[in-house]
């Protein structure tokens, strides 16, 4: 793997629009990324290794729950500072973004905003530190896009509940020591339930040979007559949207992450079009490549001023579920086809492990999979603009 | 113990350096500023007196409200404090003169500044500050410990090290070897949270003069292009005939 060369591009200035806050926040993540993933991350990708040696860093910078208060371990900061750690992390890698977005939005956040104040005392500062890991049992092997349809489901057994059912795709799976899982009571309203490691009838097989999100763990969640007790339901919500609501601050986070991936897999295009000499000259000065590049940073540009405005709105409580949507499709859209051009320029070199985009671009293929599909994120523009769902 | 780093506001090692005015000014126009890497050692360093020894630890920049980020930064990394000295920091001199300021006021017990900062590399103030406080003095300082009242400090000498038994008060010029490089800390967002509680005090500057003003600035001559030759003979010819070299 090459050194770390990366230098961020801004072509409209964004970061006057930035505050001296925002900006340290952004430093301090891009520094810890070259010094700590940069330098590892290949290795672990190509291994198909999670590098467990990182939660202890993402957990210092404060990459777990920087938006939940100070006084559940969180770092209290804004919307936007939680946005632009998430870009920074994924301009290392998807896969260390995933770790800390499923720790911060789908762990974090529903302990938070749907769980009792002891609840909260018991599992929040352990996150944020790093000493517990967590995971998001939403998605099913019959039920992905159509999360309603869910067949997980618990008892009420008076004393306690008893779980039953599976999840897939499970990020933070194979070694989560909690796990927020999403199930259908008797009447068939979702509740969320904290499902510790170690209870009984419950267990998490990884899932091996991804060729996409490789230095990420991913796994299953399978629950055989699991009795979880009554404490550990989250009371605040119920519904669909209850884990709607997590999703939300999820794909947020990855609307930003994809510029990260985006601007290192332009960055590198960019150094390498400039060096690159055929024809007597670098392939910089041909058409065909300015074209490409041009338009790169045109789209990231726009990238980043949806991303920012988005997070005005997150700050002021006023974002939709329909914007959020827009961003993480447009934006991971975006990155995807950036890394792909972006690999062209490299010719045979982008296919190689000694630059990221390739690896970029696999991992790509997950986030414009996850947290909503590509396709759904339109359906529900057009719901939005239209006042009618064409996906149920 | 009460500390004083001084921190000196530099452009990033990485930063393309060019010049305004008919070469008498820096150009400052999309240069990105870090702690002199001089500094930030001595900065760490404090943070492991304070950790372990409870020491206070304050930081002072001179310069206009540009340079607040990086004072910022270093409260984020554990200072507890920062005092920014309102003035353009025209030369080594005048610079020392307004930190001696600061450091008299404070009653610091011990006043740590970089050897030498990465942008003009004057690397005078460290000296004239100790000079003017009337304190003692270490220069290119690689390891430092204090122990009550005496501190033992090791410095770099040509082509070895001097290790030096001394009291506080104390200035020392600092560099790397006061901490390893992978003892530097990034600020994690808590500290940056906290940075933000933390008093940032702004004094005007003391009359002094500069005793020395900047007159024009010249960039090292660009590379000449590559010449690639087949074999020995014609090296050897182009190193005596045109690089007259041998």
């Amino acid at each position: 793997m090459k050194p770390d060369l990366f230098e961020a591009p801004d072509y409209y200035n964004l970061d006057e629009l930035l505050s001296e806050e925002h900006k340290l926040v952004r430093d301090a993540a891009r520094q810890w990324v070259k010094r700590d993933i940069s330098p590892i991350i290949e290795e672990y990708a190509q291994k198909a290794e999670f590098p467990n040696q990182i939660i202890k860093g993402l957990a210092e910078i404060g990459a777990f729950g920087p938006y939940i208060p100070t006084e559940y371990g969180g770092a209290g900061l804004d919307q936007i500072s939680y946005g632009i750690i998430m870009q920074e992390i994924e301009r290392g890698d998807s896969g260390v973004r995933s770790t800390a977005s499923v720790q911060s939005s789908l762990v974090m956040y529903p302990i938070f905003q749907y769980g009792t104040e002891a609840q909260r005392k018991k599992y929040l500062p352990k996150l944020a530190s790093g000493q517990l890991m967590g995971c998001f049992g939403l998605t099913e092997p019959n039920h992905g896009s159509n999360p309603n349809g869910m067949e997980t489901k618990f008892k009420d057994m008076g004393d306690h509940y008893l779980l039953n059912g599976a999840k897939l795709w499970i990020s933070n799976s194979p070694f989560a020591d909690i796990a927020v899982v999403w199930a259908k009571n008797e009447e068939g309203r979702i509740h969320g339930l904290i499902v510790e490691r170690g209870m009984e009838g419950f267990s998490t097989p990884e899932t091996h040979n991804k060729w996409s999100l490789r230095a990420s763990a991913t796994g299953e969640l399978i629950f055989n007559n699991v009795c979880v007790p009554k404490e550990n339901l989250l009371p605040g919500k119920n519904g669909l949207g209850a884990p709607l609501g997590c999703l939300d601050s999820a794909r947020y986070g990855i609307s930003w992450g994809a510029i990260g991936a985006a601007m290192d897999c332009y960055n590198t295009a960019l150094r390498y079009a400039k060096e690159r000499v055929q024809f007597g000259k670098p392939i910089a000065a041909f058409q065909l490549q300015q074209k490409k590049l041009a338009e790169m940073i045109t789209e990231i540009t726009k990238a980043q001023l949806l991303a920012f405005r988005l997070g005005q709105l997150k700050n002021e409580g006023k974002a939709t579920s329909a914007q959020i949507s827009m961003a993480k499709r447009n934006n991971v859209d975006m990155a995807l086809k950036i890394a792909r051009e972006a690999r062209q320029i490299l010719g045979g070199m982008g296919i190689t492990g000694e630059y990221s985009i390739m690896r970029h671009m696999m991992n790509l293929e997950s986030v414009i999979t996850y947290e909503g599909t590509h396709d759904i994120h339109l359906l529900i523009t057009g719901a939005d603009i239209t006042g009618i769902a064409a996906f149920q | 113990m009460k500390i004083l780093v001084c921190i000196s506001n530099v452009p990033d090692t990485t930063a393309k350096i060019n010049f305004t005015d008919g070469d008498t000014k820096f150009d400052t126009n999309g240069v990105q500023f870090v702690i002199n890497p001089n500094d930030e050692f001595g900065l760490t360093r404090a943070m492991w007196f304070k950790e372990k020894q409870q020491a206070t630890v304050h930081v002072a920049t001179v310069g206009d409200a540009s340079v607040e980020p990086t004072m910022r930064k270093a409260l984020a990394i554990g200072a507890d404090e920062a005092i920014r000295i309102n003035a353009n920091p025209s030369d080594g001199f005048f610079v020392a003169s307004q930190l001696a300021e600061v450091a008299k006021n404070g009653a610091y017990d011990l006043v740590i500044g970089g050897r030498e900062s990465i942008d003009y590399n004057g690397g005078m103030v460290p000296g004239i500050l100790a000079s003017l406080l009337d304190m003692n003095f270490v220069n290119a300082c690689i390891s430092l410990e204090i122990d009550g009242n005496n501190a033992t400090a090791i410095r770099e000498i040509d082509g070895g090290k001097e290790t030096l038994s001394t009291n506080l008060p104390l200035v020392i010029g600092g560099q790397k070897g006061l901490v390893a490089e992978s003892d530097l800390r990034i600020p994690n967002m808590r500290g940056i949270m906290m940075a933000r509680k933390k008093t940032l005090s702004v004094v005007e500057p003391i009359d002094a003069n500069s005793t020395t003003k900047d007159t024009k600035f010249e960039k090292p001559a660009a590379k000449g292009a590559v010449k690639l030759v087949d074999n020995v003979d014609d090296l050897i010819n182009l190193l005596h005939n045109e690089a007259k070299v041998i």
